[in-house]
């Protein structure tokens, strides 16, 4: 077994979703063999080799440091479910 | 023959020599939709009377001689493209009321070009999955045949184009999203190269694999398309700022000089045996248009990442490969990879121009055949996903059909910013097929 199902109840709370006990075996079965899969990737030897995050690689897109035209805050904040004046509105979560 | 079975190219003729209006032109994909929406479902939200009144002001744009490269031609874009006032919902139950106050840079740069935005295509939720059964809302149905699956996740950026109700469309291509449903729904998709058309107003699924591009009826409409979306936007910041060319000047006949790869790792024991006859002839096509025909290899290839295509197993799959203890056994092993798949690219390039293969291992399968599996619906993307890892163009054209009567596509490749090479093999492809390419009855 590549991953357990504690693993996928625990990644689950992690990641917060809520799957109920059906889901969790056929998403441990699923992710089973995705991850048994990936695992041909340690077939290859990648020692001492760069990782790649963009592939076509641009480093400092810069601009200048001066205040642009951008959306006014009404039409930001108006798909918030909730908001005040100037900021969004979100569960507390620490 | 009715306008909405028109090219974009033949419309753009007859717009311009006054036989036809884009009123008449829009009308007529209009009723077309009509007709045919309920059994292909290439719609999420439609808006006719926004689209008619974009109609007229093109016709007058047109009469007061500045018409752009699009002028009046009806086309639907992917919902995860933002429009500004228009709900875009991604596919997804979440954003079902998401009205964007902004829109995407490849939206203004269309409606700066004065075409006509009919729909919001459908696609899988937040564009993860290989058929379009993901999406919340209507799951769109292959035209060819609507017991079968349109392919995805741009699939109804694909349906939208291959049944007649629009003219062309956007769609956008993660690991293989646009060239797979524009394969299986027989009309041409590009993928063009990371960077070449700014993603502002994309709502991304993997920002360093995602880019958005034109599915076509032919490789000439897919020239316009292109030539109307890229380029550089600073908005963007990893748009890169390279000369646009002139991507119409590259349909010509004739491929003398240029060298065609034959990746052998593309033709191995999982692919159809129609989907190879169909190759093998497009590659003896090019050949008789005058290409060099190489064999090389590209041995790391896809057989490498790969993830799930529904939105939880995905979530939980970053989520565990990002969690504490994992991330170098995955996501570093999977970046380092990506290294080596990339020199694997550079090297083919010194002894070949372009590459050709399958795009898809089958043609469609049936509509619920695969959902249960995700690692075989994974595999759908094996031969289109390493040209995103590597950020090359890629470009879909139809090859020819299965004999159950659906379509089959074939891939070209190319270098970085070599989109011209792909659209000249891929015009040459066409010409030397001479597929019948007629929309589907329904």
């Amino acid at each position: 077994m590549a991953i357990r199902r504690e693993e996928v109840e625990h990644v689950a709370h992690l990641a917060r979703l809520h799957l109920d006990g059906e889901e969790l075996d056929q998403m441990t079965e699923q992710l089973d063999t995705i991850l048994s899969y990936v695992a041909k990737l340690d077939e290859l030897d990648t020692t001492g080799i760069e990782p790649t995050t963009h592939a076509f690689s641009i480093t400092n897109a810069f601009r200048e440091d001066r205040v642009e035209e951008s959306l006014d805050q009404e039409a930001a904040l108006a798909n918030g479910p909730d908001h005040t004046k100037d900021s969004f509105v979100v569960s507390r979560i620490i | 023959m009715e306008p909405y079975e028109l090219s974009i190219t033949e419309a753009s003729e007859r717009l311009a020599d006054k036989e036809l209006s884009s009123v008449e032109l829009t009308s007529s994909c209009l009723a077309r939709i009509d007709k045919t929406e309920e059994r292909i479902n290439s719609f999420i939200s439609l808006d006719s009377e926004r689209a008619l009144a974009r109609a007229e002001a093109a016709d007058r744009e047109r009469a007061a001689g500045t018409a752009g490269l699009l002028c009046g031609i009806p086309l639907a874009i992917k919902d995860l493209l933002c429009t500004k006032d228009r709900v875009t919902t991604c596919g997804s139950k979440i954003l079902e009321n998401f009205t964007p106050p902004y829109d995407a840079t490849v939206v203004e740069k269309l409606d700066k070009q004065g075409a006509v935005i009919v729909g919001k295509a459908t696609m899988d939720e937040f564009a993860m999955g290989s058929t379009s059964e993901n999406c919340a809302f209507n799951i769109p149905s292959n035209p060819w045949n609507t017991d079968y699956i349109a392919g995805g996740s741009s699939g109804g950026s694909a349906t939208s184009v291959a049944s007649g109700q629009v003219l062309g469309s956007l769609g956008s291509d993660t690991g293989g999203s646009i060239r797979l449903p524009a394969s299986l729904c027989g009309i041409v998709g590009m993928k063009p190269t990371y960077g070449r058309v700014s993603r502002y107003g994309l709502v991304a699924f993997a920002s360093s694999l995602d880019q958005i591009g034109p599915l076509t009826r032919n490789v000439a409409d897919c020239a316009v398309m292109m030539q109307s979306i890229c380029g550089y936007d600073r908005r963007d910041s990893t748009s890169v700022d390279h000369p646009v060319e002139d991507y119409s000047s590259f349909l010509a006949e004739g491929l003398k000089g240029v060298r065609v790869g034959v990746p052998r790792e593309y033709f191995g024991d999982g692919l159809d045996a129609e989907v190879r006859a169909v190759v093998l002839n497009g590659i003896e096509v090019l050949r008789a248009a005058g290409a060099d025909i190489v064999d090389v290899s590209i041995p790391k290839d896809t057989r490498s990442a790969g993830f799930g295509p529904e939105m939880k197993r995905r979530i939980l799959i970053g989520t565990y490969a990002l969690s504490s203890g994992y991330y170098d056994a995955y996501y570093k092993k999977a970046s380092q990879v990506r290294s080596l798949i990339l020199e694997d690219f550079r090297k083919a390039w010194e002894s070949c121009d372009v590459l050709v293969s399958p795009v898809a291992p089958t043609p469609a399968w049936k509509k619920g055949e695969k959902v249960d599996d995700p690692l075989a619906m994974y595999l759908s993307d094996i031969f289109t996903l390493s040209t995103n890892l590597a950020g090359l163009p890629g470009l879909s054209v139809p090859g020819g059909f299965s004999s159950n009567g659906l379509p089959i596509g074939i891939q070209l490749q190319g270098p970085h910013f070599h989109e011209g090479a792909l659209i000249k093999c891929g015009f040459n492809l066409e010409r030397g097929l001479n597929l019948e390419t007629t929309i589907p009855a329904l």
